[in-house]
């Protein structure tokens, strides 16, 4: 049932001209950042061989490209996730769902998967960058492979985040901007932590998004890092089935 | 209370439904039972779509309970989901799909398992009129052919219950009619409750009527009873040469006598006293010329209005 309602979900996102323009230009940025990233590596080459223990191909060109992958995708992702529930409640094709045999759990997870297979492909994609260096040079594949699995954490978390404004609002622009706001807020969120001195320090970065994906990008895999993650995601996708229930209920 | 007897397929029990302090539906119970095709009347605001998404499971209600053939529609949603097929006001149809990719799809999240799938669609299709248009998109398709695509939606798991809140909107006189055969076909073996607010529709479709009237159901009855409340009791007759008004009063059962112009007069008598026998006697005895004699039937535009409008446990409650 979850994979019928995340089918859907996909179909309509590749039936519309959003899904292929939003892959074409972050491809495009992603690319050219790739490219630019690839022309300092080529620069310094020759210094870095002479330097014992020198950062490699990877963390020059690929980890650079994850972490500007991350930004890109905070500014993209919300333009996917911003129809999820607000378009259907708007077109009044909820009542579809509800009316049939089809729990609310399995709806949102169902609209989860949906965006979350989309997002997959878009991640695909962005893999293949830093992948097709192999042909040339040598990848340190765990600390790609930590990277990926930051940068998918990371699309996971926006998406739930995205999924949830999108149950408050009957306005797919509102969610947009509303789970923009929601994700640089949640990014930006360590730098009170960096400025101030006492007890905020500890509790503020914590809460980023972004120290989180940091220590991945290290090629550190903490398994608390991970766990922050599915915390983050199974939290506001229960927060979206509560939503949708209470939408029924009496308030 | 609980317990229903095999052929109940819908009980609903002291349903109330609040909007802050807007008070949409108020105890309303009733219940259908197979094969009965149910029709729910009300002007507009009544509380008549309000009732029809609490029954279809998209709206909690206050107070008060759903059986959808014995399941519960709070406790159980699934299995009483299972058994009911659901027109909205709107049409929930996605726009991009073409006609079977979205019936598929429907039939995929009522559980239809894949082997039934494909003739269960083309039996949508084919009662709903949209076997030449399956592979053409939702949102091209002219608004009555998108309402079938509604219908078909809500009976492709042939459902025991079907609900469909203003089936006939925006639909041309013939696909009134194809569709009010449907329905009528519906009502064979599955319960069919229907909002509308087009009179003879009811009268033409429904075994049932009830007049919902600012959230409260005001008349609960077969159409046979309604058609009683529908009967004549007044007489028009035109006379050549009119007698005097004591005269048609004397006639046994007249209780009032309508002048009209100097040929035409109207009498109204009281139920089960038609004098029409008599008048024509006298009219023969006395010579006055009767030419035209009319038995009036009340409409049931008139009787809809008689309910919604005069019930004056209404007005007050409202308070």
């Amino acid at each position: 049932m979850i994979f019928t309602i995340a089918g859907r979900e996909m179909r309509s996102l590749f039936l519309s001209p959003l899904a292929w323009s939003v892959l074409a230009v972050v491809q495009f940025i992603l690319a050219y950042m790739f490219l630019s990233q690839i022309e300092v590596f080529l620069s310094v080459q020759a210094r870095l061989v002479s330097v014992p223990g020198a950062p490699g191909l990877t963390e020059i060109v690929a980890v650079p490209l994850l972490a500007n992958a991350a930004i890109v995708l905070l500014l993209v992702v919300p333009l996917l996730t911003m129809r999820l529930i607000s378009e259907e409640r708007r077109s009044q094709t909820l009542s579809l769902l509800f009316s049939a045999p089809v729990s609310m759990t399995e709806i949102v997870v169902g609209k989860y998967c949906g965006v979350m297979g989309f997002l997959l492909v878009m991640l695909g994609m962005i893999a293949l960058m830093p992948l097709s260096l192999q042909s040339g040079g040598n990848l340190d594949f765990s600390l790609c492979a930590a990277g990926l699995l930051g940068l998918l954490l990371l699309l996971g978390s926006f998406a739930a985040a995205g999924l949830y404004v999108s149950t408050l609002t009957v306005q797919p622009v509102v969610a947009a901007v509303a789970t923009f706001g929601l994700l640089l807020l949640l990014w930006i969120l360590d730098w009170s932590g960096t400025a101030a001195d006492g007890r905020l320090s500890g509790l503020f970065p914590y809460l980023s998004v972004l120290r989180h994906y940091e220590s991945l990008l290290k090629g550190v895999f903490d398994t608390s890092d991970v766990v922050y993650y599915l915390l983050f995601i199974g939290l506001f996708l229960i927060l979206s089935i509560r939503r949708l229930d209470a939408d029924r209920l009496q308030h | 209370m609980t317990a229903m007897n095999g052929d109940t397929l819908v009980k609903v029990e002291h349903l109330s439904r609040y909007y802050g302090d807007t008070r949409a539906v108020h105890d309303v119970s009733f219940s259908v039972s197979r094969g009965e095709v149910l029709g729910f009347l009300g002007p507009n605001g009544a509380g008549k779509s309000t009732t029809m998404q609490i029954i279809s499971g998209n709206l909690a209600p206050s107070a008060g309970q759903v059986w959808i053939d014995g399941h519960d529609i709070l406790d159980e949603p699934k299995a009483a989901k299972a058994k009911l097929g659901f027109l909205p006001e709107h049409p929930p149809l996605y726009r991009d799909f073409t006609v079977d990719e979205y019936l598929t799809y429907c039939a995929r999240i009522n559980r239809i398992p894949a082997a039934r799938r494909r003739p269960a669609l083309n039996t949508a299709k084919e009662r709903c009129g949209l076997t030449d248009v399956g592979r053409r998109l939702i949102g091209n398709l002219s608004k009555g052919y998108q309402q079938r695509v509604g219908i078909a939606q809500a009976i492709i798991h042939s459902p025991p219950v079907v609900i469909l809140d203003e089936p006939t909107v925006g639909l041309d006189p013939i696909q009134i009619r194809e569709i009010r055969a449907l329905i009528r076909e519906l009502g064979g073996d599955h319960s069919v409750i229907l909002s509308t607010h087009i009179l003879p529709e009811v009268q033409a479709i429904c075994d049932r009527v009830q007049i919902i009237s600012k959230g409260e159901l005001v008349l609960n009855d077969t159409i046979e009873g309604l058609l009683l409340r529908m009967q004549a009791s007044s007489l028009l007759a035109a006379m050549r040469v009119m007698p005097g008004k004591a005269e048609l009063l004397a006639i046994a059962g007249v209780r009032a006598v309508e002048m009209l112009d100097a040929n035409r007069v109207r009498l109204h008598y009281l139920p089960e006293h038609n004098p029409a026998e008599q008048l024509v006697e006298k009219a023969v005895q006395h010579g006055w010329g009767l030419f035209e004699l009319t038995p009036e039937r009340i409409s049931l535009e008139q009787v809809f209005v008689d309910i919604t409008c005069d019930e004056p446990h209404v007005a007050e409650a409202a308070a």
